[in-house]
């Protein structure tokens, strides 16, 4: 028998094994998959890691969690509560934290990773929106990314409320008094939600079904469901030498991917761990037993959820009577808006841009930010006012640390919340020009090498040399935004489809959306010629200096 | 006589009569009782010479707003105080020993800060002996009253949670309140401090007297929060105990950032070198 064949041992049933499911042609087409490599495409990776960490520390959690609103007296470990009437759920959380081997690290690894889980989906889901990735064809996959953040939102929100601490019912006081404010469906989805009057027996135990079982299962099957889709339809890349609409310029999953992603398991498992161990998360022994009668200054809850907490904070007291019914508009609009706002804008943003510029074509090279200047300044609008909203969810811990009044907060917050995403939108899309206007520079200029050469008449010149040539091929891969077909024809009558005022606000925003992308245009010498006639001369000396110049400056 | 009976009948003689001994009665209290108390009050505990220390103390420090005889004074925009008649001698060693008196900068709350230099526990003594003996109020609490150690901690944790948590949060680490006031942390309070605030309810903060809260339950209360604030975080760092706020800030600030360092790490190439 040769050598070179794997040994018996192995072939045997690896055979065996590729003769009936044909996992040998498939895993030789998957393993040498080739993924593209920039820092900000393992973001996402954050969260997959953290959700198997989650489901690790989670099924640790079920051995001793009671999920039970039975009264019980303490009698563990931890004095100060001991004698104090408490709840099952509480009781039991109390024991994984002090009466189990491990339980408290535990605990504060599941809870830390809960939020890298949440924080991860968001910088993620910016890397994605701001490369413009969310293009067709991958819409759908946005959009299972858009449902997986609002469940994870859902999915936080009831393990935060199973502790039945202090904070956690606070938590659930606003969770129901937002169902309870929903206009005729509220008292029914309350009744339905805890079983009776607030807040009842039953509320810890569907937390429980809703978390460990119906959440995290949705969440497992859209999660596959993203990386099928992400795998099947190739990951985009950034603009780039060589790499086009049409081929994936990286490493083979195997070995190269595999191993950095790996590795970034361990990574993240290390972050949660290290935060687990040092740093203290939810000390829900501090908090006490919930009663509905207590409430905790700084009562917070996790950051997620925080800019709900704050538009609910900053909404003034109105509220709407009309014949015995009323409709408190002071609980509605903020529990409501805000998350409508952000999701469904999130959600439809693909389309919405589709429909505005006209563009119908794949795309599979990612944009830079500045190149879409409308897009990058619209995601930092929404920033701001998402940030805005989250900040002032702790405006009294503002208050108290800084020492400005509490209703200051209140007030500027109100007027910040319309303010401030306008100003950053200018802002940004200043900025965006100017970086491309940067860009333009570097491309037709070059780069400036430090050298100052002195010609023969005299003339002291500064050598630029041409940039790197990947450095080029980044910032020529800018490409221009779109714009439907909406100028009228000779006789004054714009397009079909863009006559009613649907359609004339279509053609003005489109208009809008790619004004300025031409303007600065990076695809070789156009630009230069555009307005820079009178330094023509002193080009051409950086052209002659070229050469020699790159000797000195490599 | 003749002169008696023929006018002890007049109309008005009933109400003349009443008038009488109305203003006798009026009189004598006036004279005799608060005067009388006073007096044997500050005689009986051998005070006498805090009380008269203690009117200078107070004409030199708390006079220019509180007024000459704490009557309090308002002065809209300048020096303007509340009158201190039957705060208490808890009140006064609650607010001077804690730095809070006298005020330096007018402004929503009175800070807690360094006491000034003539501030001692003498100097106090004498300072509460006057205002007690102007009308009167909570006196301070005996050592063994305040003691952490005699208190229970758990029922003392179901009152703190009931009734002090909403402003003081769930350690007493402090909480912001509206108009620029705020609860302050209890974690520099002594014992002593935490029941006099309790008594008599400084600034912003409601009274909470023995007939709604017993003296034990203030101990109780006492051991709680000395407890609470000594305790050891079994977690790691406790991040200020002030709940979620500082969680999130980590979560993002430690954890995305280092995992974001080693995303950067995991995926640098080495810069090809320019071939043109």
């Amino acid at each position: 028998m040769s050598l070179d064949g794997p040994p018996k041992a192995i072939a045997g049933p690896a055979n065996f094994i590729d003769e009936r499911i044909g996992a040998g042609t498939f895993l030789k087409r998957n393993l040498r998959k080739v993924f593209p490599d920039h820092w900000s495409f393992l973001l996402g990776e954050i969260a997959l890691y953290s959700f198997i960490i989650l489901l690790l520390t989670g099924t640790f959690l079920t051995f001793w969690f009671k999920p039970s609103m039975a009264e019980v007296a303490y009698n563990g470990s931890y004095g100060p509560l001991v004698g104090v009437h408490m709840s099952q759920a509480y009781e039991s959380s109390l024991h994984i934290s002090f009466d189990v081997r491990g339980g408290l690290l535990m605990r504060q690894i599941h809870h830390w990773a809960a939020l890298l889980f949440v924080a991860g989906m968001m910088v993620h889901m910016l890397r994605v929106f701001f490369t413009g990735a969310y293009r067709k064809p991958r819409e759908l996959n946005w959009i299972i990314g858009v449902l997986l953040l609002t469940l994870a939102l859902v999915e936080g929100l009831t393990g935060y409320s199973l502790p039945d601490d202090l904070l956690s019912g606070a938590g659930l006081r606003i969770t129901e008094g937002v169902a309870i404010s929903l206009p005729l469906v509220g008292t029914y989805l309350t009744y339905f939600l805890f079983g009776g009057e607030y807040p009842g027996e039953d509320v810890i135990s569907r937390f429980y079904s809703l978390h460990i079982l119906l959440i995290p299962g949705i969440l497992l099957a859209l999660i596959s469901a993203h990386l099928i889709l992400m795998w099947v339809q190739k990951h985009t890349q950034m603009p780039g030498k060589g790499r086009t609409e049409s081929n994936v310029v990286g490493a083979p999953f195997y070995p190269s991917f595999m191993a950095k992603s790996g590795a970034y398991f361990l990574f993240t498992f290390g972050v949660v761990a290290l935060l687990g161990t040092f740093a203290q998360i939810n000390p829900i022994w501090l908090f006490g037993p919930y009663t509905p009668a207590d409430i905790s200054a700084g009562s917070q809850p996790d950051f997620y959820m925080g800019f709900l907490e704050g538009s609910l904070r900053i909404m003034p007291a109105w509220e709407i009577n009309f014949l015995g019914h009323t409709l408190p508009l002071s609980v509605l609009i903020p529990a409501l808006l805000p998350m409508g706002i952000i999701m469904t804008g999130l959600a439809l943003y693909p389309f919405a841009e589709q429909w505005i510029t006209g563009d119908r074509r794949e795309h599979h090279l990612a944009d830079r930010p500045r190149n879409n200047p409308h897009r990058t300044s619209i995601g930092l609008a929404a920033i701001t006012f998402y940030g805005i909203l989250w900040l002032l969810g702790a405006n009294d811990v503002i208050s108290s640390k800084f020492h400005i009044s509490l209703y200051t907060t209140s007030e500027v917050g109100r007027v910040v919340i319309f303010a401030g995403p306008a100003i950053a939108y200018y802002i940004t899309y200043r900025m965006c020009i100017g970086l491309q206007r940067k860009d333009l520079e570097t491309v037709v200029h070059g780069v400036e090498s430090g050298v100052i050469k002195r010609l023969p008449n005299g003339e002291y010149i500064e050598v630029h040399v041409p940039p790197a040539e990947d450095l080029l091929a980044l910032m020529q891969g800018k490409k221009s935004i779109p714009a439907i077909e909406a100028a009228s024809d000779g006789e004054g009558v714009p397009p079909k489809g863009m006559r009613n005022p649907l359609g004339r606000i279509r053609a003005r925003l489109s208009e809008a959306y790619s004004a300025d992308t031409d303007a600065i245009s990076l695809d070789g010498g156009d630009g230069h010629h555009n307005g820079h006639d009178g330094h023509e001369a002193p080009h051409a000396a950086v052209g002659a200096g070229g050469d020699e110049a790159k000797s000195i400056g490599h | 006589m003749n002169s008696i009976t023929a006018r002890r009948r007049h109309p008005f003689a009933r109400y003349a009569v009443l008038l009488l001994a109305l203003s006798l009665l009026g009189g004598v209290y006036a004279l005799l009782a608060p005067g009388g108390d006073r007096a044997d009050a500050a005689i009986a505990s051998g005070k006498a010479d805090d009380v008269t220390a203690g009117k200078e103390l107070f004409a030199a420090h708390c006079a220019s707003c509180h007024g000459l005889n704490a009557e309090g004074s308002y002065a809209p925009g300048g020096a303007s105080g509340p009158s201190l008649i039957g705060v208490g001698a808890a009140a006064v060693d609650f607010q001077v020993s804690s730095g809070r008196m006298p005020f330096a900068n007018p402004g929503p709350q009175a800070p807690r800060k360094r006491p000034p230099e003539w501030v001692s526990p003498d100097t106090v003594r004498q300072l509460a002996a006057y205002v007690q003996s102007l009308g009167g109020g909570p006196t301070k609490p005996s050592l063994a009253s305040v003691d952490p150690t005699k208190g229970d901690p758990a029922k003392g944790g179901e009152l703190f949670r009931a009734n002090c948590i909403q402003c003081h949060n769930f350690v007493g680490s402090g909480g912001g309140l509206t108009y620029g006031k705020y609860a302050p942390p209890l974690n520099p309070a002594t014992p002593t401090q935490i029941y006099e605030a309790m008594a008599t309810g400084p600034q912003a903060m409601p009274v909470f007297n023995d007939s709604t809260i017993t003296p034990e339950q203030k101990r109780d209360m006492i051991a709680y929060i000395v407890g609470a604030r000594n305790q050891a975080d079994p977690g790691g760092s406790g991040l200020g105990r002030i709940g979620p706020v500082t969680e999130g800030l980590v979560a993002w600030v430690v954890g995305i950032s280092l995992l974001a360092l080693a995303a950067i790490w995991i995926t640098a190439k080495k810069r090809q070198a320019n071939h043109d």
